[in-house]
């Protein structure tokens, strides 16, 4: 892997044992409750109950939450994956766009800076403050209970995100080379599409993934805005975890499942993942 | 081209930035006066049509009169700080030492990662099945050891504290992440000449490294605090607020009366409280964040 950091601290700056040991315990802290977590989901409820260890492992719990006759959680997956897919290219479109407008076209200060404050504000309040307006409003259109009603919220609640991460990205692509486009010919528009678009590929993979995950991890929006029908995976988890008697083992399978991207994302996605996370964080 | 495509490029300046500035109109802004419109009055929804009545004393007294905004208000603070200051700590140990191994450094940073991504309430699930009384890692390791069991998450006094250590798990990693690029970033030869001056490896941790990440333990530092009033997903898996109000956090708070009482109103008048709050913050941490930070 191509990594950014590769030059290393001299051998004389480097830790001894200790901070080998803080490393390894951190590594062991991280990863235990994974394992342990993993470990339930193939045990039976049984199993879990008695502590049970060695252990026979089973697929059960799996089979029933993905295809039992009382779960919906294969239909939660389905609205999960649609709505974070819909969500996060929709956010892209809108925030590479204001991005690129904001940074391209002499905008007046208090557009600018009244639009990326308000970004700011709005990113720092816990979503919870607005539920209750959002909750009336789309009971009034009719879009409570939807899919609908889930992408047109998680698209703002990752805008401020996207905007921030593409700025920072935009800003690295050289204005010559859209300015000789320019003068060749290209429309804004043109310019826009078959220059600035390719070049800030790399940003629009890092927020993408970002705005994907963060879609698919969204639990206090679905909680309140959808009902059995349209809930999400974190929400159908929730409901295992609290249901009159927790359902250890079906939590267990069920919130292995929705790792899933995460993990996968970690492995492909780690180089994108790191600078958009830490971008916001470091300019 | 098209008469459409000519017009879209024609006016690509204008309609650029509107879609974000529209979304922002319709789901932020225009709910944010609704909250206000909301604050004084009782909504009450029946046979599918819903009744506003105007009601600005019963709000404000009901604030005054409300018994778990206290404790709330007290957890959150303890929730806050005592984790913030336990992420910070943990999170620049590590970087420390994750920077100063020969190899494997983008391994440790790849299972660093996760903890971020993964959904938190997964990371409820997790935590609620290791802290259970009966069959959870913890009891199990105390009972093997011949120690009584302990109730992590049913305990008045233990709660919390339970809650905060899922907390500090879940963020030390993003505070590894910030501070480990900036560890990264330092000069090289400043920390050598320290060492070649015959200064112990505490020594250049304390007085070379820490003084020059300043800066990015500061923006960590308002990152996380700002964050950790946002939390909500696992504590509503693994306590949902209580024994009692043991666990009670504002934004649980906040969903009870919303959605649980159905007390839009109400909620409304604590959502704009909870708002203008962090606006308070935010202003507060910009003057310390620029007076610490040289420009």
């Amino acid at each position: 892997m191509s990594d950014v950091a590769p030059a290393s601290l001299p051998p004389a700056a480097r830790g001894g044992w200790s901070g080998r040991a803080i490393v390894a315990l951190a590594l062991v802290a991280i990863l235990g409750p994974f394992a342990w977590i993993s470990t339930a989901s193939f045990k039976t409820q049984i199993a879990i109950y008695a502590g049970q260890f060695p252990f026979t492992p089973t697929l059960s719990n799996y089979a029933d939450v993905l295809f039992g006759r009382r779960s919906d959680f294969a239909a939660n997956i389905g609205n999960s994956v649609l709505v974070a897919l819909v969500s996060t290219v929709a956010v892209l479109a809108v925030g590479t766009l204001a991005a690129h407008s904001l940074r391209r076209f002499r905008w007046p200060a208090w557009v600018s800076a009244g639009f990326l404050g308000w970004t700011l504000v709005f990113h720092m309040v816990p979503v919870l403050t607005l539920l209750g307006p959002w909750y009336i409003a789309f009971r009034d259109l009719g879009l409570y209970d939807t899919r609908a009603a889930l992408v047109l919220t998680h698209v703002t609640i990752n805008l401020p995100m996207t905007v921030w991460l593409m700025t920072a990205f935009l800003r690295e692509i050289p204005p010559e080379i859209e300015e000789a486009a320019r003068v060749d010919g290209c429309t804004p528009l043109d310019a826009f599409l078959r220059i600035v678009l390719p070049l800030a590929l790399p940003g629009l993979i890092a927020a993408g993934i970002l705005a994907f995950v963060f879609s698919w991890n969204e639990f206090p929006i679905a909680l309140s805005l959808t009902s059995r029908q349209t809930a999400t995976v974190p929400v159908a988890i929730a409901r295992f975890a609290q249901q009159y008697e927790t359902q250890h083992a079906q939590m267990a399978a069920a919130s292995v499942i929705s790792t899933i991207p995460a993990v996968l994302l970690m492995f492909c996605g780690q180089r994108f993942i790191v600078r958009g996370l830490t971008l916001g964080a470091v300019k | 081209m098209t008469a459409v495509a000519a017009l879209a490029n024609r006016t690509f300046r204008h309609w650029s930035l509107l879609p974000a500035v529209l979304l922002f109109v319709a789901l932020t802004l225009y709910p944010l006066a609704n909250l206000v419109r909301m604050s004084v009055s009782t909504i009450e929804f029946a046979q599918g049509t819903e009744t506003w009545t105007f009601t600005p004393r019963a709000n404000v007294a009901q604030l005054a009169s409300d018994d778990v905004l206290r404790p709330a208000l007290v957890n959150t603070l303890v929730f806050v700080v005592v984790s913030v200051a336990l992420e910070m700590a943990l999170g620049l140990a590590l970087a420390i030492a994750v920077a100063g191994l020969g190899r494997g450094k983008h391994w440790v940073r790849t299972v660093m990662i996760l903890p971020i991504l993964v959904p938190p309430v997964a990371i409820g699930s997790m935590w609620k099945l290791m802290y259970n009384y009966d069959f959870g890692i913890f009891n199990q390791a105390l009972v093997a050891l011949g120690a009584t069991p302990v109730n992590w998450l049913g305990s008045t006094d233990l709660a919390l504290m339970s809650v905060i250590v899922v907390d500090v798990w879940h963020w030390v990693p993003f505070v590894f992440l910030i501070l480990f690029a900036a560890v990264e970033g330092l000069p090289l030869d400043l920390i050598e000449a320290a060492r070649v001056d015959g200064a112990t490896r505490w020594q250049v941790v304390r007085l070379v490294m820490i003084p020059l990440l300043r800066p990015a333990i500061v923006v960590a530092f308002l990152f996380r605090t700002i964050l950790a009033f946002k939390v909500f997903d696992e504590v509503f898996l693994l306590t949902s607020g209580g024994p009692g109000t043991a666990t009670e956090l504002v934004n649980l708070h906040l969903y009870k009366v919303y959605f649980e009482q159905n007390q839009l109103g109400y909620g409304a008048l604590l959502s704009l409280a909870v708002i203008a709050a962090i606006v308070a913050f935010l202003l507060v941490a910009r003057k310390a964040a620029a007076a610490v930070r040289p420009a």
